[in-house]
């Protein structure tokens, strides 16, 4: 090792820019492209989109220059979207955290159990998220004739007489749209809480009961959280991110437009003008909506990384 | 020459003490996990009670539209409209899966082709981006060098927003490139997945850094680094890309960008059968299962191989 040290190490001396990129061309060889792919597919739509978002734009003539308008018409002349924007936010309000929070408490009790019961626990509780359409199961169960699975619960057990219409009246829209949401909502950051709470150094916690730790809400905020904060950071990343992107289970569940827009959100309003099979082709229109949960969503996520960063501290 | 078969061995020993470092990490893991569930204290009974039952009923929450939709397909149509509705069928039947096959059966285009796309799709989209994936995580994960720390910013913040946000531009881009109508206008967009490369990175990491150097003082260029040493180092990071991949292109129907009928995934063509309506709804329970299967399946094999690389997907 010795050797390799004494060949390396040289008088430091920044080299120039130039010098440092054509000694390491190499490395960009290998990143060019994914680069070049994420350049495309990624940094340049998010620009294309802020810019398109100032124009009126029908994809035929070329984009018009028209200010803020796209965004006045939104916030002052557009109630659907003030719909959308109110029931994005509700959800995702309810959605975001409630989501987090269990894919974190599942998490840490299946950690406890057995590793063949943790396996197979895991499996039930990710499966929804990974099971494509089973979804639409849901609908099936709010179906509202009386063969719809709750209903017809309801029913067998005296708790109503008639069927309720469960996804043609708004005030349970949102309320179905958080039960399937929720359902869906064990994913990526589930298994990434899972992973991280094995890497958790077990030593500590055998350590902190000597140190008269008494129970294992203690032990959870003072051992294991702060030793999980990357985790939990990914983990919120996730969840905001998916949280705020409701919509095609309202679109499958709820029919487009959904009774009274109750189950309207951003992404619906968007899909509704800037779809590519949508009669109305207000690309500009639909860029000012995209860009707004765009902000909606970098935003939340920095907001609540700098939260996060302060768990156990 | 001398000097070259030294690191040569060296390298083999570190290899070798690396090896032994897994295995002894393992059997101190299994024993310590052992040894901590004897003296865990703090755990009351109560507390082990409520926190199990919370357990189970969010276990069946999680899995009763699941088997639901399985003992579905297993129903006669008869039994699927009982009331109050049966969780459990009286009499097993396959009749849906069969009337499945012979809907399939109909279909102007035969059902291999729908397939055949499917697996086109999945197939070069799965390889296309590990590929890809990987070889730029290498040197983002690895080595310095100017632009690095931009680029693994920009890949975190374009992890705080899903594609929803750019599919406007994202499909004009598309058909700029000539790709609507073909497998491509999938494919190429799935290679960008963020999320891969991210948790790739992540992973290498954790690579120590001494192989890297061993295998340069052997004269490895970093081309060959990366295909003997790296790659086979993080067999389960791309199972894990593998797996998350699957399951985005798998269910993919195709939407906007694809028209032609031959062209068209298994998915499009399971959700035409299925909306022939409600006399269809044990035909729809055993399109769901198949769908359902595959990634299930996938998940089952890799699940440890997933969770070892997760481990490492924290944010700084």
């Amino acid at each position: 090792m010795k050797v390799k040290n004494i060949q390396t190490e040289k008088p430091f001396v920044k080299p120039s820019l130039k010098k440092r990129i054509m000694k390491n061309k190499v490395y960009y060889s290998m990143i060019a492209p994914f680069m070049l792919i994420f350049t495309v597919f990624t940094i340049l739509p998010v620009l294309m989109s802020f810019l398109l978002s100032f124009t009126s734009f029908d994809m035929l003539q070329l984009p018009k220059f028209i200010g803020l308008s796209n965004y006045i018409n939104l916030f002052l002349n557009d109630d659907v979207f003030l719909i959308a924007l109110k029931n994005t936010l509700i959800l995702a309000f309810i959605t975001g955290p409630v989501s987090y929070l269990m894919a974190f408490v599942f998490a840490w009790l299946i950690n406890e159990l057995s590793p063949k019961v943790r396996w197979f626990m895991v499996l039930i509780f990710y499966a929804p998220s990974i099971s494509g359409s089973a979804y639409l199961l849901w609908l099936l169960i709010f179906s509202s004739d009386m063969y719809g699975i709750l209903n017809a619960y309801l029913i067998d057990l005296n708790l109503i007489n008639t069927p309720i219409l469960w996804l043609e009246t708004p005030k349970y829209a949102l309320f179905i749209l958080i039960i399937v949401q929720l359902w869906l909502s064990l994913g990526v950051s589930f298994l990434a809480f899972i992973a991280g709470l094995q890497t958790v150094d077990k030593t500590l916690y055998e350590a902190a009961a000597v140190d008269g730790i008494r129970n294992r809400w203690q032990e959870l905020w003072y051992i294991t959280l702060p030793q999980m904060k990357s985790q939990l950071m990914f983990g919120a990343v996730m969840q905001i991110t998916n949280a705020l992107g409701i919509g095609m289970v309202s679109v499958s569940l709820l029919g487009f437009p959904s009774v009274e827009y109750s189950g309207h959100t951003i992404v619906t309003h968007l899909l509704d003008f800037g779809s590519a099979n949508s009669t109305r082709l207000e690309m500009g229109y639909a860029s000012a909506i995209a860009t707004i949960l765009f902000v909606l969503m970098l935003g939340s996520n920095l907001i609540v990384q700098r939260i996060i960063k302060r768990v156990g501290t | 020459m001398e000097n070259t078969n030294k690191t040569h061995e060296e390298k083999k020993l570190i290899i070798d003490a690396l090896k032994q470092d897994e295995l002894n990490w393992i059997s101190k893991k299994k024993t310590k996990m052992k040894k901590y569930r004897k003296v865990r204290l703090s755990r009351s009974v109560g507390g082990d009670i409520f926190l199990l039952i919370v357990l189970l009923l969010f276990g069946l929450f999680s899995a009763y539209p699941l088997i639901f939709t399985i003992t579905n397909s297993l129903k006669g149509l008869d039994e699927i409209f009982v009331f109050p509705p049966r969780l459990f069928p009286r009499n097993i039947t396959f009749e849906n899966f069969i009337d499945l096959f012979n809907l399939i059966g109909n279909t102007q285009v035969p059902i291999s082709r729908y397939f055949i796309n499917t697996l086109t799709i999945t197939l070069f989209g799965t390889v296309g981006h590990v590929l890809l994936a990987s070889l730029c995580a290498y040197p983002l994960a690895k080595h310095s060098f100017p632009g690095r720390h931009v680029i693994n910013q920009l890949i975190v913040y374009s992890l705080m927003f899903s594609t929803v946000v750019t599919q406007i531009p994202t499909y004009m881009i598309v058909s700029w490139l000539g790709l609507i109508d073909t497998h491509m206008a999938i494919i190429i967009p799935a290679w960008g997945f963020t999320l891969g490369l991210f948790l790739m990175r992540q992973f290498m990491q954790t690579i120590p850094d001494e192989l890297i150097e061993a295998a340069k003082i052997d004269g490895a260029n970093e081309y060959q680094t990366f295909f003997h040493i790296v790659m086979p180092l993080v067999k389960p990071a791309w199972l894990t890309l593998i797996i998350l991949l699957f399951q985005q292109l798998w269910g993919i129907d195709g939407g906007n960008y694809i028209f032609t009928e031959n062209l068209k995934p298994l998915s499009y063509a399971l959700s035409q059968i299925v909306a022939g309506g409600v006399a269809r709804t044990g035909t729809a329970a055993a399109v769901t299962v198949i769908m359902l299967i595959v990634p299930i399946t996938v998940f089952i094999i890799n699940q440890t191989k997933m969770l070892d690389t997760m481990a490492h997907s924290g944010l700084k």
